[in-house]
């Protein structure tokens, strides 16, 4: 749901042509598709355009633990299934101070519009000047919206059955503004930054998101009792955008009743819209009840770029290069990104495929109690998509 | 943990017995205590807020004074204030006696089935500053700001206090919650100080875990966790989860430690107005943190057996208020309760 533009294409040919020949930078854009011309009309969509003979470029940034096996996997499935994607691998090494790393990951990103990543591991005993990279990646391409959709899954014994909860979490602002000083020694302040735009462009894409997926219902999740300025103008917003969309009911509730009805009744709940720290909080419960963070994918949102992931964004350290981690997640990820490419075929082919796996409960990993290996999951999903007979690649 | 002292070894408690249903629970309580034969002796006292000299909201002086004195506290649960002027009454109690811990131990009720078996742990909240500092401002039309304090002193006040917590109730370890990966500096100075304070207490294991993770592993796993500490935004979201987990705020006990050993005890549940005077309340939530007041004074005892004869009614299911499933009145509970106490005699 984003809108890959070409506007910066227009825009730096315009000083090019618009001096000599008015008329010509219409004449391209009008080449280039009309499509691309309306965008800022309409919210149509144009997917990333593929390049060289219909296969698309995706950036990949392998990250740190389990990110660079889950990648291969990935990369490993796509070439079975003759996927036209090829992956720009750019890698990013946490451990040094230096930023030149995640600015090329994200050149990259502009690039190529989309990418798939794993968790890039953050030193929180670094000082401040080192800034979660993870962080920088979404608010430097202003990935507004972190999507997560937590469903119960058939295989999957949980205390809960009947998940389905959709979370629209902001994804730039609020608490992880990374604006902290200390006034005097041993007082510390940290700022969290609630703006109007960024509350009604999360609200109006929560909306527009209920709508198009028909969710019947939008809770906003708010701490307003407290926080009367900050929470009370993120949920102005959303009451202002819910007042277009009379179908949708809108209905909110304080962050920490959320939790508790969560853990007790979550199928109450439909489509929920947040600011950014309720968000982690809220999706990493979803993701917990529905059988955790090995299977739950996610992914964030901008006007121009879209950058898919495991919906919890945990590295995994500790099971890292053991062939034990859950790689559902990823390749759900991996999924999500082929149907923003418009290769809807190949998605729900594959989506198929990881679904009947994950609901053998001899294949399943260490995380939902079973002895499975991640290669073994791979090679099973592989054979159920060889057995719905598309061509494959023999390995 | 304060000594007994008092005249004839019955100590003294400030009791609040809020709103709503806080006078039929707290009379409950009461009942319960007397069979027991507690050594308590309770003094009454109303806490509404009242304009004080210069103009600025204070409680009464006759519960400062009572409360000054007992040193101890239980509370009911209070009216929430929307146009009466005043800030809300429980703000005004953390002021006045600067409660800051807040300290939730959740633990299973067997007989009040939830989907989580076997939880044990205790949330220590920071309840003085953090995310609730109370410090927005309106920067430009639009662009609102808010601050979360973190000092050096109110962390390492809480983390003294979750170690010794933690110690005299023999308890294994100590996680403290904190997001530091991306509020560098403020999580950074909590965390910094709980390590510190951790080295003073070796006999206790430490450990540092993201809001997220415990998020994600405290309902996948509940019984991996055992003292969690934290500021106060996390610690009101984990706590109020924590409650959930074990069947929610009617059946969670709280209390809260303030400075110069002050501390009071609550009920953390709203003040039911539909269903107050009927008897049909459930008296459990104030009951139990009426328990862990005890436990505090150091009347194990008491305490022990008053919990025992509370989880035993509950376990039986034959005297329930109807929020825990039966359709009895509060006084048949409480009546079961105090009979079961006195066949444990």
């Amino acid at each position: 749901m984003t809108a890959r533009s070409v506007r910066s294409l227009s825009g730096a040919l315009k000083p090019l042509f618009s001096n000599r020949c008015p008329g010509i930078t219409s004449c391209f854009l009008q080449v280039y598709g009309a499509a691309s011309c309306n965008q800022r009309q309409k919210s149509t969509y144009t997917p990333p355009p593929a390049r060289y003979g219909g296969r698309h470029t995706v950036t990949l940034i392998p990250g740190d633990g389990i990110g660079p096996e889950l990648g291969n996997h990935v990369r490993e499935l796509f070439r079975f299934c003759c996927v036209p994607v090829d992956f720009e691998v750019v890698n990013v090494d946490s451990s040094v101070a230096s930023e030149d790393d995640i600015n090329n990951a994200i050149m990259a990103i502009r690039r190529n519009g989309v990418a798939l990543k794993g968790n890039i591991e953050t030193n929180h005993n670094l000082p401040p000047s080192y800034k979660s990279r993870n962080n920088l990646l979404r608010t430097t391409l202003d990935l507004y919206a972190n999507v997560m959709h937590c469903q119960s899954l058939p295989g999957v014994r949980t205390r809960h059955r009947n998940i389905d909860i959709m979370i629209i979490r902001e994804n730039t602002e609020g608490e992880y503004s990374s604006l902290e000083h200390e006034n005097v020694p041993g007082v510390v302040e940290c700022l969290k930054i609630i703006t109007k735009t960024k509350s009604l462009r999360i609200a109006d894409y929560a909306f527009r998101t209920a709508r198009a997926k028909g969710r019947r219902r939008v809770t906003a999740v708010h701490k307003a009792n407290i926080m009367k300025l900050g929470d009370g103008l993120f949920l102005e917003c959303c009451k202002e955008v819910a007042s277009g969309y009379p179908e949708i009911t809108f209905d909110s509730m304080i962050v920490d009743n959320t939790t508790m009805q969560l853990v007790s009744r979550p199928q109450q709940f439909d489509l929920m819209v947040m600011p950014n720290l309720y968000g982690n909080v809220v999706s990493n419960v979803c993701a917990g009840l529905v059988g955790g963070p090995g299977l739950v994918p996610g992914a964030n949102y901008g006007e121009d770029y879209a950058v898919f992931e495991t919906g919890t964004r945990n590295t995994g350290k500790s099971i890292a290069n053991r062939n034990t981690a859950n790689p559902t997640a990823m390749l759900l990820a991996s999924c999500l990104l082929l149907d923003h490419l418009k290769l809807h075929a190949y998605a729900s082919m594959i989506r198929r495929a990881i679904l009947s796996t994950v609901s053998e409960t001899r294949l399943h990993t260490a995380d939902l109690g079973g002895q499975g290996s991640t290669s073994e999951v791979v090679q099973s999903i592989m054979n159920a998509v060889q057995s719905t007979g598309p061509q494959t690649l023999s390995i | 943990v304060p000594v007994a002292s008092g005249t004839g070894g019955m100590q003294t408690v400030t009791l609040i017995p809020g709103d709503g249903i806080g006078p039929e629970i707290s009379s409950a309580v009461m009942k319960i205590f007397e069979t027991a034969k507690a050594p308590i002796r309770w003094e009454e006292r109303n806490v509404t807020a009242i304009k004080g000299p210069g103009g600025r909201w204070m409680i009464p002086p006759d519960a400062k004074e009572s409360m000054d004195k007992s040193k101890i506290g239980l509370k009911g649960p209070l009216k929430t204030p929307i146009a009466a002027g005043h800030p809300s009454m429980n703000l005004l109690l953390r002021k006045t006696f600067d409660l800051y811990a807040n300290v939730r131990p959740c633990i299973s009720i067997e007989g009040y089935k939830t989907p989580y078996t076997d939880v044990n742990l205790v949330t220590i909240r920071e309840n003085t500053e953090g995310e609730y500092s109370g410090i927005e401002h309106v920067i430009v039309d639009g662009v609102v700001q808010s601050i979360k304090l973190i000092t050096e002193d109110a962390s390492r006040r809480i983390a003294e206090y979750a170690f010794e917590y933690a110690r005299n109730n023999q308890r294994n370890s100590v996680t403290a919650v904190h997001k530091a990966n991306i509020m560098r500096m403020s999580d950074g100075l909590f965390l910094r100080k709980c390590r510190e304070v951790a080295e003073n207490y070796k006999d206790i294991k430490f450990t540092e875990m993201y809001l997220d993770t415990v998020c994600l592993n405290m309902v996948q796993d509940p019984t991996q966790f055992d003292v969690l500490v934290m500021p106060n935004l996390y610690g009101d979201i984990l706590s109020d989860l924590c409650a959930g987990l074990i069947g929610g705020l009617g059946v969670t006990p709280s209390g809260n430690i303030g400075a110069n050993g002050v501390a009071i005890f609550e009920s953390v549940h709203g003040t039911a107005p539909d269903i107050a005077g009927l008897d049909l309340a459930n008296p459990t939530a104030l009951l139990l943190s009426a328990v862990m007041m005890l436990r505090h004074m150091g009347l194990h005892d008491y305490g022990n057996k008053i919990q025992t004869a509370c989880f035993d009614t509950i376990r039986d299911k034959k005297v329930l208020t109807k929020d825990l499933g039966g359709n009895s009145k509060c006084s048949e509970f409480t009546a079961d309760i105090c009979r079961r106490i006195q066949d444990l005699d």
